[in-house]
């Protein structure tokens, strides 16, 4: 088959949405990052089962509890709105209508990531 | 133009149900549910940042009769596609492809995400004292 691509467009191999492979990429990526975040987070909480407030607010206040939760909130928040997204492009026919999901989609993610990871500095920070 | 009856490839409806399609279909269902448990990630550290009375209400919301079912499935829906995910990386890797060995990893898969949340929710009550 002949190639109809310019020798630019070929080497910067970003096809016709000019996106690439960086979604499956990213979504990959964040999926493993996942594995290991949410193993670590489902035994914590396990282990916090039956704490009071205190003991709850030490453990966020340990400085690698707190970075763990906060690449928790980051990774988790862009890995789904990376597979809502998909899920909304699949399933929502009208133009508009994707759009306008997608765009809530990440501008909600963002928000929630924003207020749990201000949540946690709040905690770790907190006098 | 007239209307015409062209023939459309099998869908759906004509499949027999298998392991792969039911895995495929649970691993977008239970993504879309473990959204909701990072709304309820983000709920439990306001709650915690907003002091020990809304910690309480919030305990109290996740350990009643209600909240603890819906944490229950929760748990699977989250393990199920931590597993699913694994599943979806081996074959992404060109494994696992083969019928035979594909039947085999997606029912490990689902044995691997029962055992995960059953071990995850003995662990927390006893934990609590409770068991």
């Amino acid at each position: 088959m002949t190639d109809s691509r310019s020798p630019i467009a070929r080497a910067r191999g970003l096809g016709a949405a000019r996106e690439g492979t960086r979604h499956w990429l990213h979504q990959r990526l964040t999926g493993l990052a996942n594995l290991v975040l949410v193993f670590w987070f489902a035994s914590s909480v396990a282990a916090l089962a039956g704490a009071d407030y205190t003991t709850v607010v030490w453990w966020i206040r340990d400085p690698v509890v707190s970075v763990l939760l906060l690449l928790l909130l980051a990774s988790g928040f862009y890995h789904l709105s990376l597979g809502l997204r998909v899920v909304i492009e699949d399933y929502v026919s009208g133009e508009g209508l994707k759009l306008l999901l997608i765009y809530a989609v990440a501008a909600l993610s963002l928000l929630l990531a924003l207020l749990g990871g201000l949540a946690v500095l709040k905690i770790a920070l907190g006098g | 133009m007239a209307e015409v009856e062209r023939p459309l490839s099998p869908h759906l409806g004509i499949w027999r149900w298998g392991l792969s399609m039911a895995l495929s279909i649970a691993h977008r269902a239970s993504g879309i549910a473990n959204a909701l448990t990072m709304l309820i990630i983000v709920w439990g550290l306001v709650a915690v940042a907003g002091g020990p009375d809304y910690f309480r209400l919030f305990r109290g919301y996740m350990t009643s009769a209600l909240g603890r079912l819906v944490l229950f499935g929760l748990t699977f829906t989250l393990m199920l596609h931590l597993c699913t995910g694994v599943r979806h990386l081996i074959m992404d890797t060109g494994r696992a492809l083969e019928p035979q060995v594909n039947r085999r990893l997606g029912r490990l898969v689902v044995i691997a995400a029962v055992v995960l949340t059953f071990g995850f929710w003995v662990a927390a009550y006893h934990m609590a004292g409770l068991i």
